[in-house]
């Protein structure tokens, strides 16, 4: 039965790393703005630049956060 | 939530033959410009057509569905040079480094996914800008530009450009907007979820072990663990509740937090004790399931309209920059920077921003937003000019006399209204219940306390905690924040918005309702003409038409907009005296119109109290006079019968008395009416009232009722167009849903009742949980079961009750 304290152990460490992620989630402005993703997801991705433009948003929004 | 452009345009141009602007929708002039096929109303809606088409982001009229754009205005470049002021770039723009800079304008203009679409690809329309991205709800825009590259008012300009200006007014300066409180809630809740869930499954083994009881290693492993997870519920989720209890103790008030905050410390103590002396197993999953099923109540509490703000002062009211002569050279200045005997300079439709007196031009300013007075009141050179008036007519200069914030308008921000932190508000009905609950609680405990303490001294303390434990108050806490914040969603369907949860309760305890009357009672810019005296045929009609053509005075304008179609004749020696009126001569008659004294009319105490009244004679014969008049809005009569039934009812006006006879009759003679009230006389009166111990609720719509709005226990404002401006407020109303006001009065009561009973349901619930804990009989088991149950019940019932009476009332289509 002493298997039951690692199998409790491992759940407790899972379950922080969706509490971690719930953070993150928050942290990084994700319910902030709970419309316009709904209507930029239908936008077609014509060009290439979307992911890197994402980033450059991500990157400046926290540096400014911070400050 | 995205409005389409120009509803069923494709059917009105296929009925009248029309052809709509390819760039705007709008029908376009018979000299339509051409592109090919494709026609515009304007150079302006040609230009971005072009800008978009060099650029490859014609997509932008294909991502709606609906077609079109957003038609520029008309000249733009000029207004946004205050935008070269270092010191305005630094305190509009969030972050800046050497390469980059971060700003975020206000677009009002976005309204669909096009322009999302389009304002997310600004970096395709200028290379400077690194990327855009819109946060629709709040109508904002965040940009990321190479300040090398393009300046701040280039990108200003490049926006206005293709018909989306950003508003940047005193405010956007003033204070930033911080939305980062509402994040250390989600935090919370997040943790205090975590910790439930978890404690929760580890309490199962102790429920389910059966007879005899669970392996007391594992009883301390799980113990402790349990113990471990609450630790931060206690210290960080549900550090609100201590704070509060404690601000209201200091305070001699027992709030719904006090309760709240001794079961959750007896709760962690008791079940810490438990745990560690290891006499049971602690009812911790009771106690994170509080704490979390709580701040659920918070989040659902703090349903916010993004895009409005009631917070806004005369500050929102102004532009933020100035245009200033020196000389001969005109530039562009933030009003900060305004000083005292600077000269301005004052366009058409443009607000004077600071008291000033007159220099040169012909000035008729529109004190509506000041005053509550609708009409355009001229002034000569040499009037003193007060800020918030908004200039009709030609540009005219102006010297300084007081700057924006010394100003006469400011100063009723100056008020101590303004500086109370509003908690004066009628206290809650939960805090009043409160008092008596946690009397009523520690009364129970002390009881069952001193009966146990004789007959089985042993189980005294266990009994004392458990009826602690069991009456924290967390169904009765819960009432409140669902069926309020349910009410809130439900009032924000039908275009009344509410400031929070706190303005339902109050505006089902109102008793008294004053109104305001210009832009409230009456529609804002639609008047009618109401003319008085001598009868006139059609040539005289035309004569007083002719006259009135020549002038460029809005009151002629508006008269002659009421004797549209009648032929023109020729005048002659036609003559526009400033602030008195015209005249000219049509066949040989003089004709002569404006105010009393000018055309030959007595001045006397009837004459006086019609102000935007025109007179006008036709030689000797004729004579009678056109006063214009506020038109009421439809419904308003209803409204008002049915809302005497129940309330006192007051109406105030910064207007003059012309429409006395008409109000008493639509109000009856039971309605107090006063007439030429200033901003501080309906700030007073509101006072004067709640003084009087009458709970007051204001309606009105502009800068003149900020005062009165603030003071009253509920100041709801009306609105045209909810997302361009309302002054300092708890509740925005859309303009046309005014006149269902009785209907949202009887929700808001409704709503009340909701609550009411939700008491008596969670009180059911307490009696039942102290029953058990008076014998001595509650177990972590029976607390786990009664404490989600009850709380889901009520959850239910004020979510239920609360769509069934806004359905009842007729708030939404059934």
């Amino acid at each position: 039965m002493t298997v039951l304290y690692v199998l409790i152990g491992f759940s407790l460490f899972v379950a922080l790393i969706f509490l971690a992620l719930f953070i993150w989630s928050v942290k990084s402005g994700q319910y902030e703005d709970r419309y316009t993703p709904s209507v930029r997801m239908l936008f077609d991705q014509d060009d290439t630049g979307e992911t890197k433009i994402d980033r450059e948003i991500q990157k400046t929004g926290e540096e400014s956060n911070g400050t | 939530m995205l409005k389409t452009h120009a509803i069923g345009l494709n059917s009105r141009e296929e009925a009248t033959g029309e052809v709509a602007c390819f760039h705007c929708g709008d029908p376009c002039p018979s000299d339509a410009i051409a592109i090919g096929e494709k026609r515009f109303c304007c150079h302006g809606c040609k230009t971005v057509y072009e800008l978009l088409h060099e650029k490859d982001l014609c997509r932008y009229y294909s991502v709606d569905g609906t077609n079109h754009g957003v038609k520029p205005p008309d000249a733009v470049s000029r207004r946004f040079e205050f935008l070269d002021d270092p010191v305005v770039i630094d305190q509009l723009c969030d972050f800046a480094d050497g390469r980059r800079r971060v700003v975020t304008f206000r677009v009002p203009g976005m309204y669909c996914s096009s322009c999302i679409w389009l304002l997310e690809k600004l970096n395709k329309l200028h290379a400077g800008v690194l990327s855009s991205r819109v946060d629709f709800l709040r109508k904002e825009l965040r940009i990321v530009f190479n300040p090398d590259s393009i300046s701040l008012r280039d990108l200003a300009v490049l926006l206005a450009s293709i018909g989306y200006e950003p508003s940047i007014n005193l405010e956007s300066v003033a204070k930033r907007r911080n939305r980062f409180t509402d994040k250390k809630l989600y935090y919370k809740v997040g943790v205090a979820g975590f910790a439930f869930g978890n404690v929760m499954l580890l309490s199962f083994p102790h429920y389910l072990a059966g007879e005899g009881g669970l392996d007391p290693s594992f009883r301390k492993f799980f113990g402790y663990i349990c113990l471990a997870l609450s630790l931060p519920v206690l210290v960080y989720c549900a550090s609100d509740y201590f704070k509060s209890a404690w601000t209201g103790l200091k305070q001699r008030f027992l709030n719904i937090d006090v309760p709240i905050a001794l079961g959750i410390i007896v709760l962690f103590g008791r079940s810490a004790y438990d745990i560690v002396s290891g006499s049971g197993a602690g009812f911790l999953d009771s106690f994170t399931g509080l704490v979390f099923f709580l701040l659920i109540g918070q989040v659902f509490q703090k349903k916010s309209f993004d895009a409005l703000t009631f917070d806004r002062d005369y500050r929102s009211f102004f532009p933020l920059s100035v245009t200033v002569r020196n000389g001969s050279s005109e530039k562009s200045i933030p009003l900060t920077r305004l000083k005292v005997g600077d000269r301005i300079i004052v366009r058409n439709h443009e607000i004077v921003p600071a008291d000033a007196v007159v220099i040169r031009g012909e000035a008729g300013i529109d004190y509506s937003f000041v005053t509550g007075e609708s009409d355009v009141v001229p002034q000569k050179s040499g009037d003193v000019i007060y800020a918030g008036g908004r200039q009709v007519g030609q540009a005219i200069e102006l010297e300084v006399v007081r700057t924006t914030e010394q100003s006469h308008l400011a100063k009723l921000w100056q008020n101590d209204v303004f500086n109370s932190s509003g908690q004066s508000r009628l206290t809650r009905a939960v805090d009043s219940v409160s008092k008596y609950f946690t009397a009523a609680v520690l009364a129970v405990a002390a009881v069952s306390g001193a009966y146990w303490y004789v007959h089985d001294p042993s189980l005294a303390p266990l009994v004392v905690t458990a009826v602690l434990i069991v009456a924290c108050p967390c169904a009765l806490a819960l009432s409140t924040p669902f069926t309020f914040g349910s009410a809130l969603r439900w009032f924000g369907k039908t275009h009344v918005y509410l400031k929070n949860t706190d303005v339902v309760e109050s505006l089902a305890n109102v008793d008294t309702i004053v109104f305001d009357k210009t832009g409230t009672l009456t529609q804002t810019g639609s008047s009618r003409i109401h003319y008085h005296g001598d009868e006139l045929c059609s040539r005289e009609k035309s004569m007083i038409a002719s006259v009135l053509y020549h002038s460029t005075h809005p009151l002629s304008r508006r008269i002659l907009k009421e004797l549209d179609g009648v032929e023109r004749l020729p005048v002659s020696g036609f003559e526009e005296v400033p602030g008195k009126g015209v005249s000219g001569v049509v066949g040989g008659v003089e004709v002569k119109a404006g105010s009393a004294s000018w055309v030959g009319f007595p001045e006397d105490k009837e004459t006086r109290a019609l102000p935007s009244a025109v007179y006008v004679t036709i030689g000797n014969a004729k004579n009678g006079r056109f006063s214009i008049i506020g038109k009421y809005r439809q419904g308003v009569e209803e409204l008002v019968q049915s809302l005497r039934k129940q309330y006192r009812l007051l109406v105030l006006s910064g207007d003059h008395e012309y429409d006395r006879s008409y109000l008493e009759k639509l109000f009856g003679d039971d309605t107090k009416m006063l007439f030429r009230q200033t901003p501080e006389n309906k700030l007073a009166l509101v006072q004067g009232l709640k003084d009087e111990g009458r709970r007051v609720l204001m309606i009105g719509d502009g800068l003149n009722d900020a005062g009165a709005l603030k003071a009253a226990d509920v100041g709801i404002s009306v609105a045209e167009d909810v997302n361009t401006f309302a002054p300092a407020c708890d509740g925005i109303v859309d303009a046309e849903h005014f006149p269902r006001l009785d209907r949202y009065m009887t929700f808001a009561r409704a709503s009340y009742i909701v609550v009411m009973v939700s008491f008596g349901i969670s009180f059911l619930y307490n009696l039942a949980g102290l029953s058990f804990a008076v014998a001595g009989m509650l177990s972590p088991l029976v607390s786990a079961i009664l404490m989600p149950v009850s709380s889901v019940t009520i959850v239910a019932f004020a979510l239920l009750a609360t769509s069934i009476a806004a359905k009842r009332v007729g708030l939404v289509e059934r």
